[in-house]
């Protein structure tokens, strides 16, 4: 019962931050069409940007230890607000009309731009941003101690899945999104503003992936390197939950961290590659998913 | 008139004769020294930059000459100008063996001092062989280097890594540390699994009852470790040995501190000291550690050994040079010492690699980390003494301190001529010479 309490909590706690990030990849696909390889430098640049604002904070003190982490939050937001219209409208719009690929390598070169701008602005030693770490005391859980911080992120990813598909499904703005995503030239017909929805959900998806970085940055070292391992389970959520899928990208982060914390316990020779192996099992099986529709995007 | 016209053109030619026979001193030559370290990804920051600042440091202290002690006083190599250049090691095997050819065919490279990585010293060892150019391996770890192969031309001055995970089972059998239950968590690549290895036989050699409870092979730069942590909680064990390394091990200290990972259990580091000054007082008390020899922490008193602590201070208030820095230091001193060896042979003229080779092959040399000694792979391969203690932070002086220091001598740790490290440790460590 112990072993099975702890794969159990491991694997939520690992789904968490990577729900996230892998969100904002698949709101990006599911709106713009567009696979962003870019997707893990914006949780690096919210990392770096969220450890640097805490150092800045706990350099003064720290008689008021929570607001170092919203002010870490804070900061991710002015970087989704630079960075999204500024990557979309200066860069990412002249490529709609080309073939998909395109955009693909666009953004794989935005990726290359990307990992060294962060080194130029950071430099190589890392970054910390350890004090929130401790915020929320430890909890034992079957005689294991766990850090709150970590339990707590599970409750943050829950509200982030929870507002997104409110958001969507329940306000004016979520269901012109929708209408975007099933025709984009019927949308605009229509007098909806395309331009605004592509800027508006592109800086959403950043500002995810930042949020994510910020929240992961009290329990790392950051540092370059992060952009690549963060996209390459970004990818594997999006590809087993289904292209633009939100719930698939929920299902499939639990699928994740409960497949690496089952193999960690279990059998850890293979936690290196279990990940990739739920990818391939579901492209061979259902190549589009599990919540993805063949032919139609979905969100 | 003809008498005199010959007369004229003898000494004409006697003169020309003499002016190009006569030794070119290298007084007024320079020095082509490559560095190759990372420079980016994730090994730049603990290892390759700190190295890289090393030899641009240690370069400009030698080249004014008089800064250090004898007999490293004389500027340059032997007068000549050291000219520094480096090349990022990071970018994969096959541009690295690429820089390398440029660096000595292009560039004009007398020597190269480099690498970080196993596998590209493996690759780099053979091309520097081909091209009959001297190649002096600073980092990398895997005993293979001169195990499995012969040169002429590379050398590698510093210890492989075998001595590291030899001398923490040492340590633990000579503080009488209960180590029947292991656990471990190391890197999953070469170097991870090399060290993991290497310990093993080495516990079990020392104590027959020494057995594994957990294996663990996070991939490097994994960076999260919540539920390796939860594993080993689980698993319990008296010794956990881990081998993880500059973002990798931060993040590990990091995460598993608060969990009390570090409470009521060894954890054995093979080489942490670089990452106490980013860490600082969140690195725990009590912890196993080496630092790949006699480096940082665990150099001791001496003229050269002050002076690379008082440079490094005097750029670096407050901080003290970890591991790269002094493998670098040791590897260039060695190399000025072969060149003014092979120099003096050769008349005051500038060596060729030949010669160079020839003086640094067996050489020994007193170094920052203690003594160096050629003897292993025909002389081309550093043995070295090795260190183990134990993290104690300072709150006056907000420093990481080592305590309960065990010292072990280069051939206690280090296999003797002509055995694999693996052979000797499955062996029970056959002619050890330990204090």
């Amino acid at each position: 019962m112990q072993l099975v309490s702890t794969i159990v909590l491991d694997g939520l706690i690992d789904a968490s931050w990577i729900f996230i990030v892998a969100v904002g990849l698949t709101l990006i696909f599911g709106v713009l069409n567009v696979l962003n390889i870019a997707h893990g430098n914006f949780y690096a640049i919210g990392a770096y940007v969220a450890a640097s604002a805490a150092g800045w904070y706990y350099a003064g003190g720290d008689s008021f230890p929570a607001l170092g982490l919203i002010i870490m939050l804070g900061s991710t937001l002015v970087v989704a607000v630079v960075l999204g219209p500024l990557l979309e409208r200066g860069l990412l719009r002249f490529f709609y009309e080309r073939d998909e690929v395109v955009l693909v390598l666009v953004t794989y070169a935005l990726f290359l731009v990307l990992e060294d701008a962060t080194k130029l602005i950071w430099g190589v030693n890392p970054y910390y941003a350890y004090e929130p770490y401790v915020l929320f005391g430890n909890v034992s859980f079957f005689g294991l101690s766990y850090v709150g911080y970590d339990l707590m992120l599970i409750v943050v990813a829950v509200l982030v899945g929870v507002l997104l598909w409110l958001a969507l499904n329940r306000t004016t703005s979520g269901k012109l999104v929708l209408a975007v995503i099933h025709d984009r030239d019927m949308s605009s017909a229509l007098g909806i503003n395309v331009t605004r929805i592509f800027v508006v959900a592109f800086t959403i998806g950043v500002f995810l992936a930042a949020a994510g970085g910020a929240v992961t940055a009290p329990k790392i070292s950051v540092q370059p390197g992060l952009a690549v391992t963060v996209v390459l389970l970004s990818f594997a959520v999006v590809v087993i939950g289904g292209l633009g899928s939100i719930g698939g990208a929920a299902v499939a982060s639990l699928i994740v961290g409960i497949a690496r914390s089952l193999a960690i316990h279990t059998a850890p020779w293979a936690e290196l590659f279990i990940v990739y192996m739920v990818m391939a099992l579901m492209l061979a099986i259902r190549p589009q998913g599990l919540f993805g529709t063949e032919g139609l995007r979905k969100i | 008139m003809p008498e005199a016209r010959m007369l004229l053109k003898s000494a004409f030619a006697a003169l020309s004769l003499f002016t190009f026979a006569s030794p070119v001193l290298a007084e007024n030559q320079s020095f082509k020294l490559g560095i190759v370290t990372f420079m980016s990804g994730p090994g730049a920051e603990s290892f390759g930059v700190p190295a890289w600042e090393a030899a641009q440091m240690l370069s400009a202290a030698l080249n004014e000459g008089g800064q250090l002690p004898a007999p490293y006083d004389k500027a340059g190599f032997g007068g000549m100008t050291i000219e520094l250049s480096v090349i990022d090691e990071n970018g994969g095997t096959t541009k690295q063996v690429q820089e390398l050819r440029n660096g000595y065919e292009r560039d004009g490279l007398d020597a190269v001092i480099g690498y970080i990585s196993s596998s590209n010293c493996l690759a780099a060892a053979p091309v520097a062989e081909e091209l009959k150019k001297l190649l002096i391996l600073y980092d990398c770890g895997t005993p293979r280097i001169f195990e499995d192969g012969s040169y002429r031309y590379v050398f590698r001055t510093t210890a492989h890594a075998t001595m590291d995970n030899v001398a923490l089972a040492r340590y633990l059998a000579k503080r009488k540390i209960k180590f029947d239950d292991i656990a471990s968590i190391n890197p999953d690549y070469a170097y991870g699994r090399d060290n993991w290895k290497d310990f093993q036989q080495s516990a079990a050699a020392l104590n027959p009852n020494a057995k594994s409870k957990l294996e663990l092979w996070p991939k490097l730069g994994a960076g999260q470790y919540g539920t390796e942590i939860s594993a080993l909680l689980q698993a319990n064990p008296q010794v956990i040995h881990t081998s993880l390394w500059g973002g990798d091990l931060q993040a590990f200290v990091l995460q598993a501190a608060p969990r009390n990972l570090f409470k009521n259990r060894h954890v054995v580091i093979t080489a942490a000291d670089h990452v106490f000054q980013p860490l600082g007082n969140r690195m725990p008390n009590n912890v196993i550690f080496g630092a790949r020899g006699s480096n940082g922490l665990f150099a001791e008193t001496s003229p050269t050994n002050d002076w690379l602590v008082a440079a490094y201070e005097k750029k670096h208030p407050g901080g003290f040079p970890a591991q790269s820095y002094y493998r670098m230091t040791q590897s260039i001193l060695g190399l000025k010492l072969a060149v003014e060896k092979a120099m003096a042979l050769n008349g005051g003229k500038k060596p060729t690699a030949e010669q160079i080779a020839d003086a640094l092959t067996g050489l020994e040399w007193d170094a920052p980390s203690g003594r160096i000694k050629m003897a292993l792979g025909n002389g081309h391969q550093a043995i070295q003494s090795n260190a183990i203690g134990v993290t104690k932070w300072d709150p006056a002086s907000k420093r990481m301190q080592v305590v309960d220091v065990e010292r072990f001598d280069a051939e206690c740790v280090n296999p003797p001529a002509n055995i694999k490290a693996e052979e000797w440790i499955a062996q029970g460590f056959p002619g050890a010479k330990c204090n």
